[in-house]
């Protein structure tokens, strides 16, 4: 895990389309073993910089090495790698059995060696019983597990998984997220996962990239994404909701900042009369444990104040607001981070 | 409660007969009952002013069996779908995998493909004709630049039934690159990388992944294909009229021939049972044992 020698290198990669944005310097190095993220709204690029790592597509400029090997130009299956599509791409002529040792019987892998690890591979995903199904014979959740089983037979150091979960309903996705983490720690692979779901990236991650228009908007920890966003973008992406951003001006006291973030577990109701802002009620959103209350103010967007259990409010209704200094984020009016004024960043409170 | 129930289902059913009856009555006028009606007349004897035509069994049928062009019919139709359906398929194929690719002029390989398909038979024979005319003939014409002698194409019976097979295969490839053309492109684009992340060379991907996947086109294809060799003798017409000898005769020609040329109905009515007979047999083939091997998507 040396920083030295990452595993995954990628050196201000750019590919471009007609002229157009594609992806552009993008830089990575990514330790082996390590789970990464790439984070983005659709059309950032994160697909791209995945197809570019798995070599189906090529970069126009900058290197890409894996375990020390430049691939740059080098072949998919040249790449040690495997890689499970947001569609899964099962062959729909093949049963579950054939999909799986596909890519063994192309290596020319001996059928005793291919049996055995055909059956490990679905011992670990749990289609043991299911071999002779065909994939238009299972459900979207199986078909899923088909694909990470034909991603880890051939035992592959690194895995692409391109939005692998995204057919998937709420409640299955929670509970394959877990068996994929699980997966990716039993075997020691590495594993870089492209998702537009930032609770994916945050639960899965021990590294997260989020990018926006073809470019990294920041890489790192999750939690140094949602405690320390270096940039507006990233602010009010991470976290749900997201951080809350207001004018500088409209905050007596916070120095040269132009915006100021604010997340909406460290905003309390005042007491009318005490409190630092004065906002309207705009909505009510009722999450079971807890209720966001929406509000809106002509110098913020995104305030938002958490309180416990199923509140009611009308719109259109004066409300109050506190918070304490120290979690103030500040941006300057380019919208990066600036150095933290005072005090230290939150999480490394706790 | 019964009462209603049975009600509606006795309403389902009319229902459902209402919806069945335009194609039943469709088929049963232009399909059913002539079929029956050939069945019942290669049964009679040919009628003439002194011999009215009578009952005679199966005796129009062993008159073919016995008759010597009928075999040759027979054997030259079994060329003629020997080869035309595998080559045209082939081709088809073939060409549709190369139009698939990412060509330059994609649109118009497609369009020049495709071009002899909206040629009625019939201009396409007559322009074939030209192709293989003695002497004047393209095909003698560059036969002629290497000096090759002049050949009858056409007029030998060695030949005839070759050179009506190639015209055949000229007129149906590009229709039947169509559809695979269609087929190809239901093929989704991750497979073939989902292939290549494996490492499957292009001929891989193309034998394990491709044709599997085209097998319900190729079936269709293949049926269309051998519909075509009984059905499609409008070029023989111009070409060659089943000659010479009898050596590019086909079965729907002599049977043409019997009844109009002849006014032989009971002999051609009888042939016309044993094709739909060797037709039906294959069609029943084709639902009960290959439908079961193909995959469908």
């Amino acid at each position: 895990m040396s920083a030295t020698n990452p595993f995954v290198h990628v050196d201000n990669v750019a590919k471009r389309w007609n002229g157009q944005l594609g992806v552009e310097n993008i830089s990575l190095s990514i330790p082996r073993g390590s789970f990464v993220a790439l984070l983005g709204p659709s059309g950032c690029g994160k697909s791209t910089t995945l197809r570019l790592l798995s070599g189906l597509e090529l970069p126009d400029e900058g290197t890409i090495a894996i375990d020390g090997r430049d691939v740059t130009n080098a072949a998919p299956s040249d790449r040690n790698l495997s890689m499970v599509f947001q569609s899964y791409a099962l062959f729909p002529h093949l049963n579950v059995a054939e999909n799986v040792v596909f890519g063994l019987k192309v290596r020319r892998v001996a059928a005793a060696e291919r049996r055995e690890k055909l059956h490990r591979a679905l011992e670990i995903t749990g289609l043991l019983g299911y071999e002779d199904r065909k994939p238009g014979e299972l459900s979207g959740g199986q078909r899923q597990r088909v694909a990470l089983a034909r991603a880890i037979v051939a035992n592959q150091p690194l895995c692409l998984m391109d939005e692998p979960l995204s057919n998937l309903d709420a409640k299955l996705r929670a509970s394959v997220r877990k068996d994929i983490k699980k997966l990716q720690t039993d075997l020691g692979i590495t594993v870089v996962y492209v998702t537009h779901d930032q609770t994916e990236a945050m639960s899965m991650a021990d590294m997260v990239v989020l990018m926006k228009d073809g470019h990294i908007q920041q890489a790192g920890p999750p939690e140094e994404l949602y405690y320390r966003p270096a940039n507006t973008f990233v602010a009010e992406f991470v976290g749900a909701p997201p951080m809350a951003l207001i004018d500088g001006a409209a905050l007596p006291g916070v120095g040269g900042a132009a915006r100021v973030g604010l997340r909406a577990e460290n905003v309390t109701v005042a007491e009318p009369g005490q409190g630092r802002l004065s906002c309207t009620v705009a909505d009510c959103e009722f999450l079971g444990s807890e209720t966001f209350i929406g509000l809106s103010h002509p110098a913020a967007s995104g305030l938002t104040v958490s309180l416990p259990g199923l509140r009611h409010i009308p719109a259109g209704e004066k409300m109050e607001i506190a918070f304490s200094d120290k979690d103030l984020h500040f941006f300057d009016a380019a919208g990066q981070r600036l150095a933290d004024p005072a005090g230290q960043p939150a999480f490394t409170d706790g | 409660m019964a009462d209603h129930v049975s009600n509606e289902r006795r309403r389902q059913a009319i229902y459902g007969w209402i919806l069945l009856s335009p194609a039943a009555i469709l088929l049963a006028t232009f399909a059913f009952y002539p079929s029956l009606a050939t069945l019942w007349s290669s049964l009679f004897s040919r009628g003439t002013r002194r011999r009215p035509s009578e009952f005679v069994g199966g005796e129009n049928y062993s008159d073919l069996f016995a008759d010597p062009v009928f075999w040759k019919v027979v054997t030259n139709n079994l060329i003629y779908a020997g080869a035309t359906i595998p080559i045209s398929i082939a081709i088809a194929l073939g060409m549709a995998l190369w139009a698939n690719s990412k060509l330059p002029a994609r649109g118009f390989i497609r369009t020049a493909y495709f071009t002899p398909t909206v040629l009625p038979m019939i201009a396409a024979a007559n322009l074939w004709l030209f192709f293989y005319t003695p002497g004047l003939g393209v095909l003698d014409q560059i036969g002629g630049l290497f000096g090759l002698p002049s050949v009858n194409w056409l007029g030998q019976p060695e030949t005839a039934l070759w050179a009506v097979i190639i015209v055949t295969i000229w007129k149906e490839a590009g229709f039947f690159m169509i559809f695979y053309l269609a087929a190809l492109q239901t093929i989704p684009e991750d497979l073939k990388e989902a292939a290549d992340i494996e490492g499957a060379s292009r001929w891989t991907y193309t034998r394990r992944i491709v044709l599997p996947l085209l097998m319900p086109t190729t079936l269709f294809i293949a049926v269309n294909a051998l519909i075509n060799s009984v059905k499609l003798i409008d070029h023989l017409f111009i070409l060659t009229k089943g000659g010479p000898n009898d050596a590019s005769k086909l079965i729907l020609y002599y049977i043409w021939e019997m009844a109009f040329a002849f006014f032989d109905a009971p002999h051609a009515a009888a042939m016309t049972i044993l094709v739909l007979v060797v037709l039906g047999v294959v069609a029943a083939v084709k639902f009960t044992i290959l439908d079961k091997r193909t995959h469908y998507q």
